[in-house]
């Protein structure tokens, strides 16, 4: 774990602007160190998926950032103001810094578009200068290098299984050596072995590239393996904001114990989160 | 009772959902308007219809009223003065034609002549509709693919020169008979959307239910099924009468309308042999088009609005401003909150 | 390829159909259409056997045949390209008569067609990502415009720009004063001038229904999952629009082609009755008033098997823009 900080968020507030507004993210503050991983649960609805997308300013109306800011420290030594962001700033900004892993890849792919053109136009976009046959080639070194292969590039998303199309995602993400990445229960439509697999491999990738991560899903005991820090958030605030260990040993609060109660153990006895050998093998690994 | 009317509700928004294909809320729209706010009923009733359905419902019932009064007040449409053709008068509202017929008491006439049509037309389609495509889909197996396939089949067929040939070949037609024509013509667009919408109500929990404990057929339709197809229904004969009295108004100019009957499109026909285009005459052939044409309008706007209940991601207004408003005090509020 | 060869096989049986329903009208309904042919064609000349027997072929049969027996042979007159006679043009051929008529409508209602397509797609996309903008606001006006007959919106055409303003000529389909019909500029020059208001009637009332379609699918499209990430992918706003969401907002307008080019072509034969156009619209408006039922029945198959060719032929467009339909079965 490094002590520098990648990301400081202070004060976050979103609000959604309907007919009897619904506060959906309340005063959330929160540290991301540079290589860290920071797990973000809690309940559907609990306003999670909202704070990562006002993060990368996604949200659309009637989702509006109403107060606080998020301060991007780029390796170059650069703060960056997000909210302060000009539209053409913002679009330079997004998955050259941050990029995004969806929730449920099944739709996070334009189902009519083969996968190449959807990875090239991250480059034609972001690296205008690369050669198309440079474009395609680093695309296609993308796929072998998450396992999926490069034959796969003219695909389409309906040819791929779920597991694959998920790490598609995950390839598309790694496109510009961005400095952070946002995973949107990444895991969550997929079966439990290949949610293994696509776990390794994110680890794997995140000693590789040293990217930080911040993972979001409703699953605490996976967070309890392969974050550093986990922030538990109940109706738009975060109640409980620690490392792994505390939260497990000493929850402060009471919502925080009934999430980890909430997920059957596989091992009886031992409680919530061991699932098997390779967990914790994972686990001190991402802790490391 | 309460349990059955929750049933109801959701699975109108499933229909919406089928139909397009995917849930009513995106993915960031996570918590959806709610509008209870207490008025008086008639009140709630008034305000909560759209602007549309307002606009769409009151041009309606004004042309439905002139159609049904229009000819009693108004004097024979069809008696000859010596006075010609004569523009727009205090007499003669909207002027006469060559042979001196008011034409204002003609329009009426023609109103009422093509809402009748409209009306039969839109019944019979709807009936049509949903024999080939509510049945069909329902019972499923044999029934369903061949009832599809000839639907598709009409679809594809160019539905007016088919009306003009069999029309040409029935030299005296009653208006019913033309409306009879008009219906099996038209019906094939509408069985395909009420198919495809069935085939997803048939696969519901509720229904499958009502069929395990050994509900009649025709009572599963008659009380599961169509109650929920009431949106799409309405929205297809909406569709069903534009169709028709636009048909109709075709098939009149073209001189192939029904023998005796006074239409708009017969009007339209006149005026084409009365030369009204050529000599000038305007207050002949743009009142009755104009009707249809504001009709036609009328009725889209019924149609937006059906949709927009089916779907309400489709409404055009953004943010109105109470609402922006209340966003502006709710901001206020965290920032106080936030310094203290 | 099965989603290739299940389109083929629904236009064979299409085909069929209206090869049949062709058979079946003029011998169902009331009326008896050959005796009134002949009576008419023995006053323009001497009835031949043959000729005798290709109009029963089409219109029904005297000679007792049985109705089987009288349907192959109808089906192998067809096939053969024998649509009789027309009385109209006498001693024309219906096939002749039909194949002058058709390039007309073809170029007239195609152009047209596309026009309001493009046009219409073009505002739709816009007006859908935009979302309560001006031009949103207008998108229920513009569907008025459907509401509008096509042929009164023809006459009113006709009236302001050709007899009130005379920009544009008041009938037919080219300068009849020049040369016949040849490929030269001048002719070429004023069928374009002679089919612009035609056109125009058809794009005026048909692009709004386009544009109200591609409209909402925007707006259902802009809401899907791939949107965001492509906006996540911090791509340009143009290319999202255009490479995203019109990209798949517009695969349900062109499945839909069917339904509407039906409404298209019944709209046009009106429109082409009141500007006189030499196309198959008025020319079986022509047929219809004389009876000249072998012109008529020519007519009605051949505008069906144009709509069905050009459905095929959008069908198949389908198969190359949606990657989806080659791999359902």
């Amino acid at each position: 774990m490094t002590t520098d900080s990648l990301l400081s968020v202070k004060n976050y507030n979103i609000v959604y602007q309907v007919e009897t507004p619904v506060h959906a993210v309340r005063n959330v503050s929160f540290e991301l160190g540079r290589g860290e991983i920071l797990g973000l649960a809690g309940e559907s609805g609990c306003g999670k998926t909202t704070l990562a997308y006002g993060i990368n300013r996604l949200l659309r109306p009637p989702a509006e950032i109403t107060d606080g800011s998020a301060i991007f420290h780029d390796e170059s030594g650069v703060d960056v103001d997000i909210n302060g962001l000009t539209v053409a700033e913002l679009r330079r900004y997004r998955w050259d810094k941050v990029s995004m892993v969806f929730q449920g890849a099944m739709n996070a792919l334009n189902p009519v578009i083969n996968i190449q053109k959807q990875m090239t136009d991250i480059f034609s976009t972001h690296r205008p200068e690369m050669s198309k046959s440079d474009r395609i080639d680093e695309c296609a070194d993308l796929l072998d290098l998450i396992g999926v292969g490069r034959d796969r590039l003219r695909s389409f998303s309906h040819e791929l299984s779920g597991g694959m199309r998920q790490r598609v995602m995950i390839a598309m993400a790694l496109a510009l050596k961005p400095q952070l990445m946002i995973m949107d229960e990444p895991t969550t439509a997929l079966d439990v072995l290949v949610q293994r697999d696509i776990l390794q491999e994110i680890s794997e990738l995140r000693h590789k590239f040293g990217f930080s991560v911040i993972f979001i899903t409703h699953d605490l005991p996976l967070l309890l393996e392969i974050s550093d820090r986990i922030a538990i958030m109940l109706q738009g605030e975060i109640v409980e904001y620690n490392t792994p260990e505390q939260i497990y040993r000493n929850a402060g609060h009471e919502y925080t114990d009934k999430l980890l109660h909430s997920f059957p153990s596989l091992t009886g006895e031992r409680g919530g989160f061991v699932r098997s050998g390779e967990a914790s093998a994972l686990t001190r690994e991402a802790t490391r | 009772m309460e349990v059955n009317e929750n049933t109801m509700n959701s699975s109108a928004d499933s229909v919406a959902q089928r139909e397009t294909g995917r849930p009513l809320t995106g993915t960031l729209a996570v918590i959806r308007p709610r509008f209870e706010r207490r008025r008086p009923r008639w009140q709630r009733i008034v305000f909560g219809l759209s602007p549309k359905l307002a606009i769409g419902l009151g041009i309606i019932i004004a042309i439905t009223l002139f159609g049904l009064l229009g000819p009693m007040l108004l004097g024979n449409p069809l008696s000859i003065r010596d006075i010609g053709r004569t523009p727009p008068s205090g007499e003669f509202w909207l002027g006469t034609t060559q042979t001196g017929q008011d034409i204002f008491a003609q329009l009426a006439h023609a109103t009422r002549g093509s809402l009748f049509i409209g009306v039969v037309v839109g019944v019979l389609a709807m009936l049509l509709s949903v024999i080939f495509g509510v049945i069909g889909s329902y019972v499923g197996g044999w029934l369903d693919e061949s009832f599809s396939l000839f639907t598709n089949v009409m679809l594809v067929i160019p539905a007016l020169p088919l009306i003009i040939v069999i029309s040409s070949y029935v030299a005296d037609k009653s208006i019913l008979m033309l409306a009879v024509i008009l219906a099996i013509t038209s019906w094939a667009a509408s069985a395909r959307v009420l198919r495809s919408v069935t085939l997803s109500l048939r696969s519901r929990d509720y229904v499958a239910a009502a069929r395990v404990t050994g509900e009649r057929q025709w009572r599963i339709i008659g009380v599961e099924i169509l109650p929920n197809l009431v949106p799409v229904l309405a929205s297809q004969f909406v569709l069903a009468v534009i169709f028709a009295i636009l048909g109709e108004a075709g098939l009149s100019y073209l001189g192939l309308g029904a023998s005796g009957a006074l239409t708009w499109g017969t009007m339209l026909f006149q005026a084409q042999n009365g030369f009204a285009l050529t000599l000038g005459s305007w207050w002949w052939f743009v009142p009755p088009g104009l009707m249809i044409a504001v009709l036609g309008g009328a009725l889209s706007l019924v149609n937006f609005a059906i949709d927009e209940i089916i779907d309400p991601r489709l409404r055009t207004a953004s943010l109105d401003k109470n609402k922006k408003r209340a966003a502006r005090r709710l901001r206020a509020s965290i920032k106080a909150g936030a310094t203290t | 390829m099965n989603y290739l060869a299940r389109k083929i096989s629904f236009y064979v049986v299409a085909l069929w159909a209206a090869l049949t329903l062709n058979f079946l009208i003029p011998r169902l309904l009331p009326g008896n259409p050959v005796e009134i042919l002949i009576q008419k064609l023995a006053a323009r000349g001497p009835i031949t056997p043959e000729l005798r027997n290709s109009v029963e072929l089409l219109l029904g049969d005297t000679s007792n045949d049985p109705i089987f027996v009288q349907y192959v042979n109808y089906l192998k007159g067809i096939f053969a390209g024998d649509f009789g006679v027309s009385i109209t043009y006498y001693p024309q051929p219906v096939v002749e008569i039909i194949a002058q008529a058709l390039p007309w409508t073809i170029v007239m209602i195609g152009i047209g067609t596309i026009i309001a397509f493009v046009v219409g797609i073009t505002l739709g996309m816009l007006a859908g990502w935009k979302r309560g903008s001006w031009l949103d606001n207008l998108v229920p006006v513009t569907t008025m415009f459907q509401a509008v007959p096509y042929f009164w919106l023809a006459l009113i055409l006709l009236y302001v720009s050709a007899v009130q303003f005379k920009i544009f000529p008041v009938s037919g389909g080219y300068s009849y004063t020049g040369a016949g019909p040849s490929w030269d500029w001048d002719f070429i020059s004023s069928a374009i001038y002679y089919g612009t208001l035609p056109a125009l009637t058809i794009v005026i009332s048909s692009f709004g229904g386009w544009l109200l379609g591609m409209r909402n699918m925007m707006v259902s499209t802009l809401s899907e999952d791939y949107i965001v990430t492509a906006e996540a992918k911090g791509l340009r706003p143009t290319r999202i629009m255009m490479a995203y969401a019109a990209r798949n907002a517009i695969l349900p307008s062109v499945a839909g082609f069917a339904i509407s080019l039906g409404f298209v072509v019944s709209g046009s034969i009106v429109t082409e009755q009141v500007f006189s156009y030499p196309g198959v619209g008025s020319t079986l408006l022509q047929a219809v008033n004389n009876n000249d039922y072998s012109l008529m029945q020519g007519l009605f198959l051949v505008i069906t098997l144009t709509v069905l060719g050009a459905n095929l032929i959008v069908d198949l467009l389908y198969t190359v823009i949606d990657p989806r339909t080659r791999a359902r079965s």
